[in-house]
């Protein structure tokens, strides 16, 4: 702090040597956060007996790449990646669209009920999923679905509540004129949204649907209850069901290679597009 | 006919409404449709079905209507000792999260200073919030296993002593749950309250040494109020959040632990619906929840006057 106020003018020696303290206890704080990661890469190209020897080790010796081929091999693995990504793709697309489209709709077009039908779909946003788990699970049960993904995918093509807020918040800057133009060069309201505005979200929009696949990718919890045949487990499940199934015998490189796959795509969609996920988390918690 | 319509005054059964207006009505309800009705089959009609479900002894497979029991699972959850257990359990919890707002504050201040390197680090506080849950907490069973474990062959290097049995102790499983959570999810509060001290202006800061604060008082009397709506939203998101902690219960013990030590609310709720049929039953205790939430949630939006301040 005393720093920032004399970042202006001369800075003292005192605050110079401040800043490499500083920047050590950071970059420490960093290395303890990413190790357990680290070493969980690690630990999936040891052997089995390194990992439990008494002799702790990070680095692996020999370097064993065997059990990522194992894991590919698991047909469960496999159905667990074709689960998880057809689960993400029509709920991604399709509610991209239903959410992109009421979030103009609630931010510029004029009609009754508006507010009221805003705040109902807010209210959503405060309910815990514990407590509709239960009836949805039933009502699944009952359609049939829970032999299949539906139970995943259905709710979703109707859209996402925080997406909606948070497009409309980011339409709220635009002038309402832009609307008002476009009805005297004769486009109709889906053109408006189509040609006008969703061309000014797609940034905000993008951001949102990344953040909504890694939502999608890591649930948990919906999948164990509405999901009941090993076929139909997505990722996540399945790594959870190979962790109860190998610690037994202590395979502890396959569990850990599991894992480090199945972290791999929300990662990697973090590294690319780590800006705008950043700026986006940023302003959500700003705006509160 | 968007074009002529627009410039003619509207003959229409509405007194008030232009035939456009009219127009832009039906498209406007057209296109919140979907959501709308989203929010009344997966959220409005669960939570009636809820209530009355609570309100019997159903199992999911019997008929509702033909077990209705008043109030008497209410009764039964307030006399209910492993309910009321599950729920300080999960409020031990929460206390990772003044932890992690501590902490974070710390690290985002450190951060806000000219420091080389910063993208980087914040990049690597990041990491475990966009991990997988489930992944992570495997890693970590992994970490904090009794005989092999990371932490305790830490432990054992620099004190010499076997460290705890993280996982089988009723105690410390606690504190390994909350190590977890604080390292899962320092980077938000790091990322949201970093992006607080930049909106916070310089000029604050030099009046203050003009008038000859310290660093502490200015952190004190500057920095800490002005970045209270970022701790406010981290307070509201933490409890909500941390009222519904399962995944890292269901993956990191088995069966909620030794003696149901680790287990949370809404994982005794998962138990009693789904492993033990008693869906009545477990519709009364996500109530609860849900208004114990809401009263929470609520208690601190009113005293946020208090204490939340804004930079204008």
């Amino acid at each position: 702090m005393a720093a920032k106020i004399s970042s202006g003018g001369v800075q003292s020696k005192g605050s110079r040597a401040l800043d490499k303290v500083l920047f050590v206890v950071l970059a420490l704080g960093a290395v303890v956060m990413v190790f357990p990661l680290f070493y969980m890469i690690m630990c999936s190209f040891m052997t089995k007996n390194q990992i439990l020897s008494a002799n702790f080790s990070v680095i692996p010796n020999p370097w064993k790449g065997g059990m990522y081929s194992e894991v590919l091999h698991k047909g469960l693995f496999l159905s667990g990646i074709r689960n998880s990504l057809t689960v993400a793709l029509p709920v991604l697309v399709v509610g991209g669209f239903t959410s992109s489209l009421a979030a103009f709709s609630f931010a510029k077009l004029k009609f009754k009920g508006r507010e009221q039908m805003f705040l109902a779909l807010l209210a959503t946003m405060m309910i815990p999923f514990a407590v509709v788990m239960i009836p949805q699970y039933v009502m699944f049960t009952k359609l049939g679905w829970t032999n299949g993904l539906l139970p995943l995918i259905i709710p979703g093509l109707f859209g996402n509540v925080s997406i909606i807020f948070f497009l409309r918040q980011n339409l709220s800057s635009i002038p309402n004129d832009m609307v008002d133009a476009a009805k005297i060069d004769g486009c109709t309201f889906f053109q408006i949204y189509y040609k006008v505005f969703l061309p000014m979200m797609k940034g905000a929009l993008m951001t949102q649907i990344i953040l909504w696949f890694m939502g999608i990718w890591n649930d948990y919890l919906a999948p164990t209850i509405f999901v009941q045949s090993e076929k139909w487990y997505t990722l996540q499940v399945v790594i959870r069901s190979f962790n109860d199934q190998y610690a037994v015998n202590s395979n502890y490189p396959l569990i850990m290679a599991a894992s480090v796959i199945a972290m791999l795509p929300t990662l990697l969609l973090f590294f690319f597009f780590q800006r705008y996920i950043i700026e986006s988390m940023a302003l959500s918690g700003v705006k509160g | 006919m968007a074009a002529t319509t627009a410039t003619r005054p509207a003959k229409t059964s509405k007194p008030n409404m232009s035939r456009m207006a009219l127009q832009e009505q039906r498209w406007g309800r057209l296109f919140v449709a979907a959501p709308f009705i989203g929010f009344c089959l997966f959220s409005a009609f669960p939570i009636v079905f809820a209530f009355v479900a609570s309100l019997s002894n159903w199992t999911g497979t019997n008929s509702i209507f033909a077990n209705l029991n008043g109030f008497s699972n209410y009764i039964e959850l307030f006399t209910d000792s492993r309910f009321w257990m599950t729920v300080g359990t999960t409020i031990i919890y929460m206390i990772g999260i003044p932890v992690g707002m501590i902490l974070g504050l710390l690290i985002a201040t450190a951060m806000n200073r000219k420091i080389p390197g910063v993208k980087i680090l914040r990049t690597m506080y990041y990491v475990p919030v966009v991990s997988s849950l489930v992944a992570v907490a495997i890693l970590w069973t992994w970490v904090f296993n009794y005989d092999f474990g990371l932490l305790n062959t830490i432990i054992q290097a620099i004190s010499g002593k076997h460290g705890p049995n993280w996982l089988g102790n009723e105690f410390w499983v606690k504190v390994a749950m909350i190590i977890f959570m604080v390292w899962k999810g320092l980077g938000s509060s790091v990322i949201l309250y970093l992006s607080g001290l930049q909106n916070i202006p310089r000029d604050y800061y030099e009046a203050a040494t003009i008038d000859g604060a310290n660093g502490w008082q200015a952190f004190r009397n500057i920095t800490i109020p002005l970045v209270s709506p970022v701790t406010f939203y981290l307070l509201i998101t933490g409890i909500i959040g941390g009222f519904q902690v399962f995944v890292e219960v269901s993956v990191m013990v088995t069966n909620g632990g030794l003696n149901y030590s680790a287990a949370t609310v809404v994982y005794y709720l998962w138990d009693t619906a789904f492993k033990h049929q008693r869906m009545g039953y477990g519709s009364a205790m996500a109530f609860i929840l849900a208004i114990i939430i809401f009263i929470v949630t609520a208690i601190n939006f009113k005293g946020q006057d208090k204490w939340v301040k804004t930079i204008d």
